[in-house]
């Protein structure tokens, strides 16, 4: 059993987000408040709340943008897999999979386009491709150009695209490598209906291959049907869950006819 | 309250018993006569603020270390202290190089660091009130007060190596060698008395710091509390 | 990855974004170019009194215009919030610094190389024989001034009046290393030209101090 760190865990090892005892304070304002989640492998997990709930930073601070204040959020090699995949001490020394490691497969798309608008789309996918250490960027890029309807500006500078298209891009970059942990804020915001069919047909899939998908929304969203979990955030805390191994779907109306109602 | 005024009294005291020693008990000067009393101020001062900046420097690390908002507060305070002293520096060279040597300024090793050394603490607070952020506003200028005290032996020996490939007079070296022992225990009771000084003013500025620190959380609390009534929602410092 | 591919991929995208618009590198390079010009109109030099200033002269000018160029270098990252892109991909925090490093460090050297034959024109200076021996001055000064600057432009970026802070906070920081380039560049333009190995060693154990400081705090700098 080596020690983590120094285990290099297949890329393909799905894992789990755990939340312990989260807090996250900005000031004197508190974001999150002792914030305990486990989230499993392959879940879709729709996460709710008003403005100012939590979402957002919760998604940060999965996708190691920030660490929290005190508690921890770690990345623990799925229970089911330490025996498949073979990788020793993975799992079962408990310390997570290093971050570093864990970027590789974490994508995220969130309030900015995080794109450079001075280079061209291809440009941007490539750069992002090497960065992430894709080996077969020839293919890989004008294969997520293709998908996301863009093949045809792939040679145009982002700043010449529309809302629509650089949400679409936005996307395009944030699963150019393959993640295993989808983090999404919004993605919806700026799509046209082609955009949106397109984003949806994408997160079927994804979820029907195993990647975990973690979505921030609070409008109306066909892809909430996709979800397998429901949570809601209320002032930094969870409100309600409707844990692994429940149904969303009671969540979900609720919520909805929450909603319709305040609107 | 009697404390505060127990500790000014005796700062009080300190000061005026240094003055007294550098202006009596000191034995006169051989070239320089009256005019060289200044000096027990002038070393004495950039020792005071040499001190503080190092403060600076610990205060800056111990902050990225342990993330405790109290060591921000105490690097603001030290450096503003040590700005005071260093200013004292900078205003006692030249009124002591003028009677003496003719001139106002000189490019020695000694004033050349107390010159820039005040420049760079002055820019790290006014970067401080550039940033608004707290945390950012703390660990961001730690960065700055780190890098601007490893220049500190930089310049002085910069100096002093461009000083010995061109010449020039020495005029404040040398009284560190062949002290007389009356000026050395003068020296010694000027340095005393000022840190006895600085270090009273060092705490209450590091106490007003921090004050300052809980009012603007408070304000910022109240401000989130007064548009979160408003608008039914707290609008989350993402 | 590591450190040093990353800092490769990080440099070939600055790289790539700067021809691609020219405006740091234009801007930079005439700026330099009027305060050479400019120094030149305010005292006519003479040939003696040219090693003396010249030297000088063509630091300051370097020091103002690096210390404009360089300001942009991590606030560009903010339209979009691509440093956060970055801060998500699988690089080191100091991976991010040394790619800005090493394209800052492209850019100034790129000016260097339009100034130093200007200044050697304006001031009648000649670079004959001694060019390996100032290219080693110019490198050691320029990694110095462009390591301290690309971290206090990662510090000014999120403050306000940037443009002003970067050169207040960078100019009084730089005086050794003026004073050590300065010297280095005086000797070699003497009547009988020698690279002085005391400023040479200290501007290398200028950059060797910051670059080591940098690496140390290099998380703290590109976090959150």
């Amino acid at each position: 059993m080596s020690a983590a760190g120094t285990t290099v865990v297949p890329l393909t090892c799905p894992f789990d987000i755990r939340f312990e005892h989260v807090e996250k304070r900005f000031g004197p304002l508190t974001a999150l408040r002792n914030l305990s989640l486990d989230i499993r492998e392959g879940e879709f997990v729709a996460l709710l709340g008003a403005n100012g709930a939590g979402k957002t930073t919760l998604l940060r601070i999965a996708a190691l943008l920030m660490t929290p204040s005190s508690g921890r959020m770690r990345f623990m090699a799925s229970a089911t897999d330490i025996n498949d995949a073979g990788a020793p001490g993975a799992g079962a020394d408990n310390a997570g999979i290093p971050p570093l490691e864990a970027k590789r497969r974490i994508g995220m798309v969130g309030h900015s386009t995080l794109l450079y608008d001075e280079l061209t789309a291809a440009e941007n996918l490539t750069f992002f491709g090497k960065l992430y250490g894709l080996e077969d960027i020839g293919t890989r890029v004008p294969a997520g150009l293709e998908s996301c309807g863009l093949a045809s500006r792939a040679k145009s500078l982002v700043r010449t695209f529309s809302r629509g298209m650089r949400q679409r891009l936005a996307i395009a970059r944030a699963l150019l490598h393959g993640p295993r942990l989808l983090l999404l804020d919004e993605p919806a915001a700026g799509l046209d209906r082609q955009g949106l069919a397109w984003f949806g047909t994408t997160l079927a899939r994804l979820r029907d291959d195993g990647c975990t998908v973690i979505m921030s929304t609070h409008a109306r969203n066909e892809s909430l049907d996709l979800a397998t979990r429901a949570i809601s955030l209320a002032g930094g805390r969870v409100e309600h869950d409707s844990g692994s191994n429940g149904d969303p779907r009671a969540l979900l109306s609720q919520l909805r006819a929450e909603a319709r109602v305040e609107n | 309250m009697k404390s505060r005024i127990a500790i000014t009294a005796l700062m009080a005291a300190l000061i005026f018993f240094a003055g007294y020693a550098a202006l009596f008990i000191a034995p006169d000067e051989r070239t320089m006569h009256e005019v060289q009393r200044i000096f027990y101020f002038h070393l004495s001062a950039w020792m005071t603020s040499f001190a503080a900046f190092l403060l600076v420097f610990i205060s800056n690390i111990a902050y990225l270390v342990t993330r405790r908002i109290k060591w921000d507060c105490l690097g603001v305070a030290a450096a503003e202290v040590g700005i005071a002293c260093c200013s004292i520096g900078l205003i006692t060279g030249p009124l002591w190089a003028r009677p003496v040597w003719g001139i106002w300024w000189t490019w020695d090793a000694r004033l050349t660091t107390t010159f820039i050394m005040w420049l760079m603490y002055i820019s790290y607070l006014l970067l401080r009130g550039l940033l608004e952020d707290t945390q950012r506003r703390a660990s961001l200028s730690a960065i700055f007060g780190i890098f601007a005290f490893l220049d500190v032996p930089l310049v002085y020996m910069s100096n002093r190596l461009w000083r010995t490939q061109h010449p020039q007079p020495v005029i404040f070296g040398g009284e560190g060698s062949g002290l007389d022992p009356t000026m050395a225990k003068v020296l010694l009771i000027c340095v005393i008395s000022l840190f006895g000084v600085m270090i009273p003013v060092l705490i209450d500025r590091y106490r007003l710091q921090v004050l300052r620190h809980e009012v603007e959380e408070l304000r910022f609390g109240l401000e989130m509390r007064r548009s979160d009534s408003r608008r039914g929602t707290i609008k989350a410092a993402l | 990855m590591s450190t040093a591919r990353a800092a490769a991929i990080l440099l070939a995208k600055e790289l790539r974004l700067e021809f691609r618009t020219r405006e740091l590198l234009s801007a930079t390079v005439i700026f330099a170019l009027i305060i050479v010009v400019l120094f030149s109109f305010a005292f006519d030099p003479t040939a003696t009194e040219s090693r003396r200033y010249g030297p000088g002269l063509l630091w300051i000018a370097f020091l103002f215009a690096g210390s404009l160029m360089l300001q942009p270098s991590f606030a560009r990252e903010q339209s979009n919030d691509t440093l956060d892109a970055l801060r998500m991909a699988p690089v080191s925090s100091f991976a991010i610094l040394l790619g800005k490093m090493l394209a800052n460090f492209v850019f100034l050297s790129f000016a260097e190389v339009i100034l130093v034959p200007v200044f050697a024109v304006l001031y009648n200076v000649s670079l004959a024989g001694i060019m390996g021996r100032l290219v080693i001055v110019l490198v050691l000064g320029t990694t110095g001034l462009v390591v301290t600057g690309t971290v206090f432009s990662a510090i000014s970026a999120h403050a306000r009046m940037r443009e002003l802070l970067l050169p207040l906070l960078l100019l009084p920081v730089l005086a050794p290393l003026l004073i050590a380039a300065v010297e280095a560049t005086a000797s070699l333009l003497m009547e009988q030209p020698e690279l002085d190995r005391t400023w040479v060693a200290f501007l290398a154990g200028f950059d060797i101090v910051f670059l080591t400081a940098s690496w140390l705090l290099c998380d703290f700098l590109v976090e959150e």
